[in-house]
């Protein structure tokens, strides 16, 4: 079946996997710093940062990515800036999908993060307290070891709805063959192209087999994550 | 070294209002749960902080409300074991009696490591998970983990509290050894009076947030007028005494005690080892004169010192013995029959089964 797929299938395959990878792992470090501001802080405007977090979940994709357009299009206010400081254009860019992935996928990864910070129990960094760790060393020692099934989990959720992401990406950054076509966008273009089904099919597999893939690949890691975090 | 404590601190209705002193050694603080003990164990870790006034450890001041100093819990030397044991789970027992010594604040070297071990029997368990450990290797771990950490000053929260009697026994001497082999400064708090009676040189005693009596073992135990503030407490005083012989067959230990011989069911330890023994009020009888040819073999030269308010029937009669104090409750009855007053010569009789069964 592999032999089947043509060089433009191979390219949004590939495209893909990259946008979502970069998305997963860029947004980490900030999923779990939101995640931990949410769980632990207790400052006026936390629901406000909560609702701001859960914001791209509940509009239609089209509004985030026409919005993102908006701030970071060539002649949106941050596009402007960062094509002027640093050179980095988004829009029409993979980098543009790949921000357009974290952004949809980042409230499934705080969700998770926050649900197992809020599961370590604070008693334990009270004990670390106690043996002459500061709050930095706790939370590397104690807290970030014990909410690791959470955080792993988060970020497969967030990798795979970057996967699955279309309609901000597409409203964002287009659809352009080896820039910015992901599967769901080729998926897309091969079904509004007459006699296009075999592609969709074959593109479509290949979509159910990464999926399914990466949620045996996460029930694995958070499985084994767990049972290191209680010591068994 | 010396703890000073003059904390107040109000939770919700409850109000804690505690100064006391003590030396070195094991300091009890002894009182029924809700009296403040915790709190107050988690005012001197920095886990909770007073309202107002100070706790000094020797020198260093921990808490000062008028100078407003108030040391991070991080930065106290200040060991922690609490009731739940608190092992981390994701580390195994060698990582978890580590922990502490990599902040190296107070130059903690894991090559105390061995010695930890050994005073504790922990050994063999360096490999395993806290997971696979027993509830009383638990808290020898937990104790182990504070006592790398280097304090200047142990905290012990009912370290026994979660555990069954076969595992209280089990840890008992430990922290007996403890005592004895480190000179580390030991606040212990409990609410099981033998416990106490075998730990502890100074005694504090709460009740309602209040420290209620505060001093030598003894003097706070041999009080007659604190029973009520103990509530279960069971009015009784600590003899120390020396291992004279073990006589296995028979199952006796023969101890020295300045105001008499005495045997009691076998205790562990050679001969020329103190021991402590505690003996309730309701198991000393008391005889004037002579008591002639009765089974009761424990006769201890005393003086009346002091004669209790009548409780009922009852009524506490404080003796002296050979410097310790002793407490016989007897009856009112018993009292004028005999014509006791202080200072009143009495032979104190403690039947040998009375004795706390080694353990």
């Amino acid at each position: 079946m592999l032999d089947a797929l043509t060089p433009a299938d191979w390219t949004a395959i590939a495209l893909s996997l990259r946008v979502a990878s970069v998305a997963a792992l860029a947004s980490l470090p900030f999923g779990v710093a939101v995640a931990m501001l949410l769980a632990r802080g207790r400052f006026p405007g936390r629901s406000l940062v909560d609702a701001l977090v859960h914001l791209p979940l509940v509009m239609p994709p089209v509004v985030t990515g026409y919005l993102l357009l908006l701030a970071f299009g060539r002649k949106g206010p941050v596009g402007a800036l960062l094509a002027r400081l640093f050179g980095i254009v988004l829009a029409f860019r993979w980098t543009g999908a790949a921000l357009a992935a974290a952004i949809m996928g980042f409230p499934l990864m705080v969700r998770a993060i926050r649900l197992s910070l809020d599961a370590v129990d604070p008693k334990l960094e009270q004990a670390a307290a106690t043996l002459g760790a500061n709050r930095l060393a706790i939370f590397a020692t104690v807290t970030l070891p014990l909410a690791l099934p959470g955080i792993l989990a988060g970020l497969v959720l967030s990798f795979a709805r970057a996967l699955g992401e279309f309609g901000a990406t597409i409203t964002f950054v287009g659809n352009i063959p080896g820039a910015t076509q992901t599967i769901p966008s080729a998926i897309y273009t091969d079904i509004q192209t007459p006699g296009g089904d075999i592609a969709a099919l074959r593109l479509t597999a290949i979509s159910v087999a990464i999926a399914f893939v990466a949620l045996i690949a996460s029930d694995t890691l958070s499985r084994r994550a767990a049972r290191r975090a209680i010591g068994r | 070294m010396s703890l000073v404590i003059d904390v107040e601190k109000r939770q919700g209705e409850f109000q804690l209002a505690a100064r006391f002193e003590a030396g070195g050694g094991v300091t009890a603080l002894f009182g029924r749960s809700g009296s403040g003990k915790t709190t107050l164990v988690n005012l001197i870790a920095g886990l909770a902080r007073p309202d107002t006034g100070t706790i000094r450890v020797g020198d260093t001041v921990l808490f000062d409300a008028a100078r407003g100093i108030d040391v991070p819990v991080h930065l106290r030397a200040v060991g922690y074991v609490f009731q739940d044991g608190r092992l981390f789970p994701h580390l195994s027992v060698k990582a978890n009696l580590l922990y502490g010594t990599r902040f190296g604040r107070r130059g903690g070297r894991d090559g105390k490591l061995d010695e930890i071990a050994a005073l504790l029997d922990i050994a063999p368990l360096l490999a395993r998970r806290p997971a696979d450990l027993s509830g009383g290797e638990k808290q020898r771990v937990a104790i182990g983990r504070a006592l790398l950490s280097e304090p200047q000053l142990l905290l012990m929260d009912e370290p026994l509290a979660a555990l069954d009697a076969a595992r209280k026994a089990e840890i008992l001497p430990y922290i007996e050894r403890l005592r004895d082999e480190t000179r580390l400064p030991l606040v212990y708090v409990s609410h099981a009076e033998d416990e106490v009676a075998r730990l502890a040189d100074t005694l504090v005693l709460l009740a309602g947030g209040k420290v209620i009596a505060a001093g030598a073992v003894n003097d706070v135990f041999g009080r007659l007028d604190l029973g009520v503030y103990s509530g279960r407490f069971e009015a009784g005083t600590v003899l120390t005494a020396r291992i004279v012989a073990q006589d296995a067959e028979a199952g006796i230990t023969a101890l020295h005690h300045a105001a008499g011989s005495l045997g009691v069911p076998r205790l562990p330890g050679a001969p020329g080892a103190m021991v402590r023994l505690r003996v309730r009020a309701r198991d000393v009888a008391l005889a004037v004169g002579e008591p002639g040819n009765i089974s009761i073999r424990n006769r201890l030269a005393a003086t009346v010192t002091e004669i209790g308010k009548a409780q009922g029937p009852a009524v506490d009669v404080r003796l002296a013995v050979g410097g310790d104090v002793l407490v016989a409750r007897v009856t009112n009855g018993a009292v004028a029959a005999l014509g006791l007053a202080v200072g009143t010569p009495v032979i104190a009789l403690i039947k040998a089964t009375a004795f706390d069964a080694a353990d």
